[in-house]
């Protein structure tokens, strides 16, 4: 990476703390797969030794909401399932990208019918739009080196420490 | 005697006073009668010996637009002894929009018929879970009938504060 | 009662929960007894499947399967579409073996309207639904292990889909969701290339299919979680509608491609692949051996394709070339009326269902002699499959649930329609 060089030469390296903290957050965007249909098949791909989505630091999909900053809605997202999607992104620590991944997540897609939520940015801050019915696993990559552009210019100072909601347990007594 | 036939004279045989009527279209034998009867005719179609209709297949209903008899509730079963699939339909008035469930002839009948429930609105009767199977349980209306639109009603589904 | 019903559980579903009879009898259930919710949104779950288990201990009691977090409307949309327009929704239903959907929605809609797609065109439809049929069991397989914990199968068995994906891509130009066949035959020829693609699929991926059973077959843990897991017997299979590999775990001899022929099944030679134990591992044998089964017709179908026309040519019925469209006055106005008012079948009905991967995918369709059908009902194979959920589960622990749901195969596109 190039660090090796300047460590033998001066031992130290300056940088802001912006920086270092973009640059380690980009190289290690933790998705959550939010799939809900077809869409998530080909995020499944994007998984497999032929697209390796390892080579962009992202393999580690993690399918609870509080260990991930990226949350990968892919699929279509009827009313019912909104309320569902609704409730991880808001239970995935600050800071948090969405791509909201195939035409049906975009904009309802192909399914302009009673029960389709027409675009999920009706009720989610949504970062990327990727298209396709559904996106190739190569078209998701891309989505991915996008949002790690984004992660990069990230200021530190900009996320106060929100506090994350509490989950409502069920207790009998 | 044709497996047609057989069930023809089969079940003339044995409900003398139901009007039944055969119809066949595409080699597809449909046999229409009486809502009222629905039970005892699928158990005697499951339960006798050279027909053994196993498997249902499917219930599904259709909504015909029309004053009288909207509804027709269609069923579709299979013999795996025979290699034969049989439809059954019964008329459902909107009225009396209700039909005995043949959940206890076959297990598998229970969903079918929540989905039939869900979708046109039929109830049907002495079903021990007659719920919503796929739209939220509070929603008001059967989406497959023909004066629900498409694109649904306005407001009757809630999405999440942004 | 009052403190479960959250806005995230329906009273209903907690009704019915609590309703159904395990058999045990306690003064106050849920003091011992506990609830738990399990997805939609879970990674064994495959899909948005929701189900509210009643626990005592870690052992489940009862289970309420709730779906319709991906109902998108199909059947409503179909009475409002033509039937070509509804070839890129069948897609869409079980979306692991799109082609196999395609083929079930033509050959209903054929039926219907009187047209029959000519040899060659029904050759290369059986050919991709058993390639689509391979491609599907491998994920369920794959799945199926990553579920009890293995993730090497699932990466092996997905670098063998994407092999068929690949020639999906030279087949259809789609590599996922296909829409490749038509009314009246298919949208193009099979060139050599891709027959020459697929014969060396066929020939390699016994032995491929071999390196994944290493890792699976002689696993003790693999073998110990799923053996026994899950018992259904053959008759309550077929009371609860259980259809596919699912149903011939248990021991029932039920292809729709023996028992209600159609296409040119009539003439392969092949075995159904039944297994008695009826148990999740005997599940998962059906599908791993119905894969090599689907290798063997898809061989005798290289042997036998014959040459010839792979789309119907009767412009009145079914869309006319595109060359004759351009050329031709009596093709162009057809090409119009087909387009703008659809292909008209006569007033009927018809019931035409097809051995899916997961199970018998079928198409109801009544047309009143308009270009659009009056009534369109899918019978789902998953959404049937489910149904035997609550009996496989009930007596066994949270685990095996998860082990359970992946021997089932469900897509929840194709359950929630």
């Amino acid at each position: 990476m190039g660090l090796e060089a300047k460590l033998n030469q001066d031992g130290f390296i300056t940088t802001t703390v912006d920086a270092i903290v973009a640059w380690s957050m980009k190289n290690s965007v933790w998705p959550m797969p939010m799939g809900i249909s077809c869409c998530a098949i080909e995020m499944m791909a994007s998984g497999d030794p032929k697209y390796d989505i390892a080579r962009f630091g992202s393999e580690v999909m993690r399918f609870t909401p509080r260990q991930c900053d990226l949350m990968i809605v892919a699929g279509t997202v009827t009313y019912k399932m909104s309320h569902v999607v609704r409730k991880i992104y808001d239970q995935m620590p600050d800071p948090k990208w969405v791509i909201a991944m195939g035409a049906c997540t975009s904009s309802g897609g192909m399914y302009r019918s009673y029960n389709v939520v027409q675009g999920i940015d009706q009720f989610l801050p949504v970062d990327i739009y990727l298209a396709g019915c559904p996106p190739r696993p190569d078209n998701l990559l891309n989505a991915l080196i996008q949002i790690q552009e984004k992660v990069g210019r990230t200021k530190v100072r900009e996320f106060t420490n929100k506090p994350m909601p509490e989950l409502t347990v069920l207790q009998n007594n | 005697m044709t497996i047609n036939e057989l069930i023809e004279s089969k079940l003339k045989e044995n409900f003398k006073d139901v009007g039944f009527t055969f119809t066949t279209y595409l080699d597809e034998l449909t046999v229409s009668f009486n809502k009222k009867n629905i039970v005892e005719v699928c158990s005697f179609l499951k339960t006798n010996p050279e027909l053994e209709f196993l498997l249902s297949e499917d219930i599904t209903a259709i909504d015909n637009a029309t004053r009288k008899n909207r509804f027709t509730v269609v069923y579709h079963i299979f013999s795996l002894k025979n290699k034969f699939r049989l439809r059954l339909k019964c008329d459902v008035d909107e009225s009396d929009c209700n039909i005995d469930t043949v959940s206890s002839v076959w297990k598998t009948a229970d969903w079918q018929e929540r989905e039939a429930y869900d979708m046109y609105g039929i109830k049907f009767n002495n079903h021990s879970d007659l719920r919503r199977m796929y739209m939220p349980e509070d929603f008001e209306y059967h989406p497959l009938r023909k004066d629900f639109p498409l694109l649904g009603i306005p407001g009757s589904l809630s999405l999440p504060k942004k | 009662m009052d403190k479960f019903l959250k806005d995230d559980v329906h009273p209903k579903i907690i009704e019915a929960l609590l309703k159904i009879d395990t058999g045990v009898k306690l003064d106050d259930a849920l003091d011992n007894e506990m609830i738990l919710n399990m997805g939609p949104q879970h990674p064994a779950t495959h899909g948005v499947l929701r189900l509210v288990l009643r626990l005592d201990g870690e052992t489940v009691m009862a289970c309420v399967p709730e779906l319709g977090y991906l109902h998108r409307g199909y059947e409503k949309m179909a009475e409002n579409m033509s039937y070509y327009e509804f070839i890129p929704h069948t897609d869409r239903l079980d979306y692991l073996a799109p082609l196999s959907n395609n083929v079930a929605w033509v050959l209903a809609v054929e039926k219907l309207a009187g047209i029959e797609a000519p040899p060659r065109a029904q050759y290369i439809r059986m050919m991709v639904c058993e390639m689509s049929r391979i491609a599907s069991h491998l994920v369920a397989i794959g799945a199926l292990a990553l579920d009890v914990g293995a993730l090497t199968v699932f990466l092996w068995t997905l670098r063998e889909r994407e092999k068929i994906l690949d020639i999906w891509d030279i087949l259809c130009g789609a590599r996922f969701t296909n829409s490749y066949t038509r009314i009246g035959g298919v949208a193009n020829d099979a060139q050599p290339e891709v027959l020459q693609k697929v014969k060396v699929f066929i020939e390699e991926y016994e032995e491929n299919l071999r390196e994944c059973e290493k890792l699976l077959n002689t696993n003790r843990i693999f073998i110990e979680r799923l053996e026994g897991v899950g018992i259904i017997s053959a008759a309550d299979a077929i009371d609860v509608g259980l259809t596919g590999p699912s149903l011939r775990g248990s021991g029932v001899d039920f292809d729709l491609r023996r028992t209600k022929p159609y296409m040119f099944y009539n003439d392969m030679d092949f075995n159904i692949v039944t297994f008695s134990d009826g148990d999740s591992l005997a599940r998962y044998f059906v599908r791993a051996d119905e894969t090599r089964e689907s290798v063997k017709i898809v061989r005798q179908i290289l042997d036998k394709m014959p040459k010839g026309e792979t789309m119907l040519n009767q412009p009145k019925k079914v869309l006319p070339k595109k060359t004759e469209i351009y050329s031709r006055m009596e093709e162009l106005i057809h090409d119009f009326m087909i387009v703008n008012f659809g292909i008209n079948p006569p007033v009927g009905e018809v019931y035409h269902a097809i051995e899916n991967p997961k199970g018998e995918l079928g198409f109801y369709l009544v047309s009143k002699g308009e270009g659009h059908p009056w009534k369109c009902k899918i019978r789902s194979p998953s959404m049937i499959n489910l149904q035997s959920l609550p009996q496989l589960v009930k007596g066994h622990m949270v685990s095996d649930v998860v082990a359970i749901i992946g021997s089932i195969d469900p897509v929840m596109g194709e359950a929630d329609k």
